[in-house]
């Protein structure tokens, strides 16, 4: 990936996250920790890696995405916004009653979204259906997943997990978002899942661990996981949970808690700047 | 006495005999495919079998994936397997996003027998019944099956199919008239004093205990209401102005299936004497399928019984 390309998908992750905050705080509700913490990686599934056409959004051919850990819907609205798929400006109607950009991705309302989530452990499953579907219709698609490091507490994502191995789905790409937070406080006190690497590799995926914030490691491991034959690939990205926002970063607390006005524009002020830095570059 | 055969036997012949015809067809199983009859399918078309193993949530999610990329899944288990035990996964993955994909609970109700309670879904109809645009069909025999599982093919939706385990006689196919159609019932016999609206294998009793009443001088109509859901409102309230009572009959919990669908309709509508045949908030219990069946009443001679009553109340 060369510098420009690299520039050009920070500024789009920075965008999104100011379109994150003006949802989260639009709705006075939402979870914008999580949505900070795997946008770059749906920054750079969208407009790096996928081979997806915003002007026909339930084309047959396209790759697919999942967003399994579905409660990080503004980060995947505030993405598919910026793609086309539906005009920037509807983010504000992010959970409105008088709009269908409901709290949780929905398939058939909105534009873009290929599986209704929101139940954690269930999108890798649909994901792995997704798969088994391209490979029967002889379809060169590809099927990605993003999922939580606290959704992984489900027993289904290891079934699931069994299940894209025993049919050597290579058409499959997952991510799991570590950002090490969970409602209840750290992963790690919860419910210990590590090492997931090890977990993974044993249900025979092909295992990769990115810094998730890093597109040219996202970028090489996305190409990586096109070149494994025979098996699925997870790739483990290490995550900050609120990056971006200061007072957000590595905060469980703001799992899923909208900012006050003050905090909004504190919120915003910080990524604009770092926007504006971009820029200069 | 016509052949014998059970529900689930026919269900797993149609599904090989219109795979060729809908090549869009896709069957998941989860390790039981020998008992829900997926088995002459996954011989003849392995390509389009999958057996999700002992993991029903993650069959159901699949079958989900499949149907959001223009497959039609039929998830197969029994039904306190794939109605009961992934029931979210149903309401969140299946029914929230309308997906064209068919959940089948083979093994309903309490004539399971033997392996008693934990494998005897008396909850199915209830819990799938609940969700918004399921719908949901429990054939009464294996000639009613098969049509049900041709028309299914051409439904685009989701939806919930009940097979049963035992076998049980074929009567539909000598039914004067008779034709199937999802949504509407068959009124398999005229009557003017009573009707009996049953589901499922309680349908031949339900005919055979109206038989049995004749020769008391009642006469019984016998509805029989595969589709519970679209309930046939024009079915149910003609019947209830017409012989002025109603004795509904499954193999399910009186909570929540076909008897609580029939007093929803009524009450509102043509409040007249429902009387419930069915498990009285019970769990099963293990014994022969006929021994089972006769603990809970669940016989001609049960729903006769209560159709005497529901006639008093007139």
């Amino acid at each position: 990936m060369d510098k420009a390309k690299e520039k050009q998908l920070m500024l789009t992750a920075a965008k999104a996250r100011v379109l994150i905050l003006d949802a989260v705080y639009a709705a006075a509700s939402g979870h914008p920790g999580g949505s900070m913490s795997c946008v770059d990686a749906l920054t750079e599934l969208y407009f790096d890696e996928m081979n997806v056409n915003p002007a026909d959004p339930r084309w047959e051919d396209r790759d697919r995405f999942v967003l399994s850990k579905g409660h990080c819907t503004p980060a995947l609205y505030s993405v598919l916004a910026l793609k086309g798929y539906f005009p920037v400006e509807d983010i504000k109607l992010f959970r409105s009653i008088k709009s269908h950009y409901s709290g949780h991705p929905d398939m058939n309302h909105v534009p873009g979204v290929d599986m209704s989530t929101g139940s954690l452990g269930q999108g890798l499953s649909a994901a792995v259906g997704m798969a088994i579907a391209a490979r029967l219709s002889g379809k060169s698609y590809r099927t990605y997943a993003i999922c939580g490091d606290g959704e992984v507490e489900e027993g289904q994502i290891w079934e699931a997990a069994m299940a894209a191995a025993k049919w050597k789905l290579d058409n499959l790409c997952a991510f799991v978002d570590i950002n090490g937070l969970q409602i209840d406080g750290s992963t790690a006190d919860v419910m210990p899942s590590e090492p997931l690497d090890k977990k993974f590799e044993a249900f025979n995926w092909h295992v990769i661990s990115v810094d998730g914030h890093d597109f040219r490691q996202l970028a090489a491991a996305l190409e990586e996981a096109r070149a494994t034959a025979g098996r699925p690939t997870m790739i483990l990205m290490h995550t900050v949970k609120g990056k971006g926002v200061s007072f957000m970063e590595n905060q469980a607390g703001w799992h899923g808690k909208a900012p006050d006005a003050g905090q909004y524009a504190q919120a915003k002020e910080e990524i604009l700047a770092k926007i504006k830095e971009l820029e200069a570059l | 006495m016509s052949e014998k055969i059970a529900t689930r036997n026919a269900y797993g012949e149609a599904l090989a005999e219109l795979a060729e015809k809908y090549p869009k067809l896709v069957v998941l199983d989860a390790d039981l495919s020998g008992s829900t009859m997926t088995k002459f399918f996954a011989k003849a078309y392995p390509e389009r079998f999958f057996d999700c193993g002992i993991a029903e949530a993650n069959m159901t999610g699949i079958a989900a994936g499949l149907a959001a990329s223009g497959y039609k899944p039929f998830i197969n288990s029994f039904a306190m397997f794939s109605a009961g035990r992934p029931y979210e996964q149903v309401r969140n993955s299946i029914a929230y996003p309308h997906l064209n994909c068919t959940v089948v609970g083979s093994h309903g109700g309490v004539s399971v027998g033997e392996d008693g309670a934990t494998h005897q879904c008396i909850e199915d109809l209830a819990l799938m019944r609940e969700l918004p645009g399921m719908l949901v069909c429990c054939p009464c025999d294996g000639y009613e099956m098969k049509l049900a599982v041709a028309a299914l093919m051409e439904y685009d939706g989701p939806a919930y199919l009940r097979l049963a385990r035992s076998a049980t006689e074929v009567i539909t196919d000598r039914v004067p008239g008779y034709k199937f159609e999802l949504g509407k019932g068959a009124t398999l016999r005229e009557g003017c004093d009573v009707t009996v609206i049953a589901t499922g294998i309680m349908v031949p009793m339900a005919l055979e205990a109206a038989e049995a009443l004749k020769e008391e001088g009642l006469s019984v109509r016998v509805i029989d209401m595969h589709t519970i859901k679209p309930l046939d409102a024009d079915l149910v309230i003609k019947a209830a102005k017409e012989t002025g009572c109603i004795v509904t009959a499954e193999e399910h919990s009186v909570v929540g299936g076909l008897g609580g669908a029939v007093c929803e309709l009524l009450s509102g509508i043509c409040p007249v004497p429902v009387i419930r045949v069915g498990v009285d908030d019970q769990f099963g219990r293990s014994g022969k399928a006929s021994e089972v069946l006769e603990y809970f009443g669940l016989t001609p001679v049960g729903i006769a019984g209560k159709v005497r009553e529901a006639v008093k109340m007139k």
